[in-house]
């Protein structure tokens, strides 16, 4: 295992980061806020409670969802294309390092940023609500797990993309819309039953229900199911980013 | 001595069907300066690539210093430094986070004090909290150059180093080469400058459409070099060529009105003045002559003609 090179590349990426604060850190921070400001002050108390939870205090699991999910995207699809767009990925090919150190360090570095950009989240909605975590080792893990796996995920379109046009599309046009149908703002219960069964076949309802329960101990869908497709999709992940490095599909000629 | 590098029927086929290399065999001896020659699109920088491990062989085995580049790929590439022909480049890091980033990825630990010398070797050390992206692009290549010495390789890969570099870094950048050789590391460079290779290289490489054509010693080759071309015009057309000149093994053409002589210049007699007192007593008239000498670029231009 080449540990100082997982190091280097990890410590590169987190440097980018801090080079860019206000990008990684302030924007969803900002974001975020507004959001708890419409939906929560505004829009939110013309709205009792959802399931027994004040509709402010119900949204904050899925806005750190929201953040955590794009910004894993984010980070680690950009973290691996722009070396393939200025051409310095040769030196990550020709380095004696191993695919699964390569994806260490950039997964481990867009995931840490996620982390701690969801654990920022969850300070700032402190401030407007008032919060309760049931169970912080099960919210721990599903933030990391959904840290991880997304930031893989993101990997993959970092390595799929050939412009910047590409890179933004996924987020945008695929991501984005599943986490808005995915329960970030409303429990799934809510909806009519034909509709209620079309959002079960969006993942990212399963991540919002399990992340909220581990709150408030309420979910649209068991737990054990929310877990079991988290680790589904992170499986699916891993082999299409196992494959991507056997065949080197848009790495090596 | 066994070969720091070893190539053996390597072939790259693309998959549009392009033959990029063809059964490519090839040795590096360690410690020499090999310049590998090839117009455009011959194969040279395909070739590295696969040494590197940036593309993948279609067929054959390479290895480096006895490791083979896919089975033991962290051992071989340990041992190369990769100075590529574009310039490729973070740039919005600085000098020293982008070459000490360099170093950790090859999983050596920190040597400030190797950094620094590197920098200082490539006049480099003045710019090393520069970010890359305000340096001109000859210290961009230094850059790139330091990266690839940031390990401590003993193998040195240079792909064009000198492309769009004036000429007073260009020989700044060559100095570095020597030195580096001197310590003991191969240097495998490919150029477009054929009097660079001449100056630096001990032996030369020829590559064409993905076939090497020619490996010689630049000794051997300099010994062509010293071939000297006599072209005499006759005053006269002539049939043949005398009998009494056979021995200048002359030849006939512009129909009938020109003489070839090839002869060394570093031999004890050239011949020549024999040969111009034969030619009168064979009464056979000069109107006019001139000498010239084939360069590497002449061989090397005739070499990837050939059919």
């Amino acid at each position: 295992m080449n540990f100082r090179a997982v190091r280097a590349i990890y410590l590169f990426e987190m440097a980018r980061t801090w080079r860019t604060l206000l990008q990684s850190i302030v924007s969803p921070v900002v974001s975020t806020s507004l959001y708890f400001v419409v939906f929560g002050a505004a829009i939110g108390s013309r709205i009792t409670s959802v399931e027994g939870v004040s509709y402010g205090t119900f949204i904050v699991p899925g806005l750190v969802m929201l953040s955590v999910l794009t910004q894993s995207i984010a980070n680690a699809s950009f973290g691996i294309y722009f070396p393939k767009f200025v051409g310095t990925i040769y030196e990550l090919l020709s380095a004696p390092i191993s695919y699964f150190e390569i994806v260490l360090g950039y997964v481990g570095a867009a995931a840490t940023k996620s982390i701690i950009l969801g654990l920022i989240i969850l300070l700032t909605a402190g401030l407007f609500v008032p919060l309760q975590i049931h169970h912080p080792v099960w919210m721990l893990t599903f933030l990391v797990l959904t840290a991880v796996t997304f930031s893989l995920f993101g990997f993959i379109i970092g390595i799929w993309a050939d412009g910047f046009e590409k890179l933004q599309m996924i987020p945008m046009l695929v991501v984005t819309p599943l986490t808005f149908l995915g329960g970030s703002f409303y429990s799934v219960n809510m909806l009519p039953s034909g509709w209620r069964t079309i959002t079960l076949l969006n993942p990212v309802v399963y991540l919002i229900s399990g992340f909220r329960w581990s709150f408030y101990e309420i979910a649209d869908v068991s737990v054990g199911v929310s877990v079991g497709m988290t680790l589904s999709f992170l499986a699916v992940c891993m082999v299409t980013v196992w494959w991507i490095f056997k065949t080197g599909y848009r790495l090596k000629n | 001595m066994t070969p720091i590098i070893s190539v053996a029927n390597l072939s790259k086929t693309y998959g549009s069907g392009f033959r990029a290399l063809n059964d490519i065999n090839l040795e590096i001896r360690r410690g020499e300066i090999f310049a590998l020659l090839g117009p455009n699109g011959a194969g040279k920088t395909t070739l590295i690539s696969i040494i590197c491990g940036i593309a993948n062989l279609s067929a054959g085995k390479v290895t480096v210093d006895g490791h083979d580049i896919n089975a033991d790929y962290r051992a071989a590439r340990s041992l190369i430094g990769l100075v590529p022909q574009e310039l490729h480049t973070d740039a919005f890091e600085s000098v020293w986070a982008t070459v000490s980033f360099s170093r950790g990825l090859f999983g050596k630990p920190k040597n400030p004090a190797h950094i620094e010398k590197v920098l200082k070797d490539l006049s480099l050390w003045d710019k090393k909290d520069a970010k890359i992206v305000t340096l001109s692009g000859g210290m961009k290549r230094r850059v790139m150059i330091a990266k690839a010495l940031s390990h401590e390789p003993q193998v040195l890969f240079l792909d064009e180093p000198t492309a769009g570099v004036d000429v007073e870094l260009r020989k700044g950048m060559w100095e570095v080469v020597r030195a580096l050789q001197a310590k003991g590391v191969t240097i495998i460079l490919t150029t477009h400058y054929i009097e660079e290779a001449e100056e630096m290289a001990d032996r030369i490489g020829v590559i064409n459409k993905g076939e090497i054509i020619l490996v010689e010693d630049k000794a051997g080759l300099m010994q062509k070099l010293g071939k000297k071309r006599l072209k005499l015009y006759l005053q006269q057309k002539v049939e043949a060529i005398p009998p009494a000149l056979a021995p200048y093994h002359l030849e006939l053409s512009g129909s009938g009105c020109e003489l070839t002589y090839n002869y060394d210049t570093k031999g004890e007699r050239t011949g020549i003045t024999s040969l111009l007192s034969d030619l009168r007593n064979a009464g056979i008239r000069i109107s006019d002559l001139d000498t010239s000498q084939s360069s590497l670029e002449d061989i090397f231009v005739s070499l990837v003609r050939a059919p």
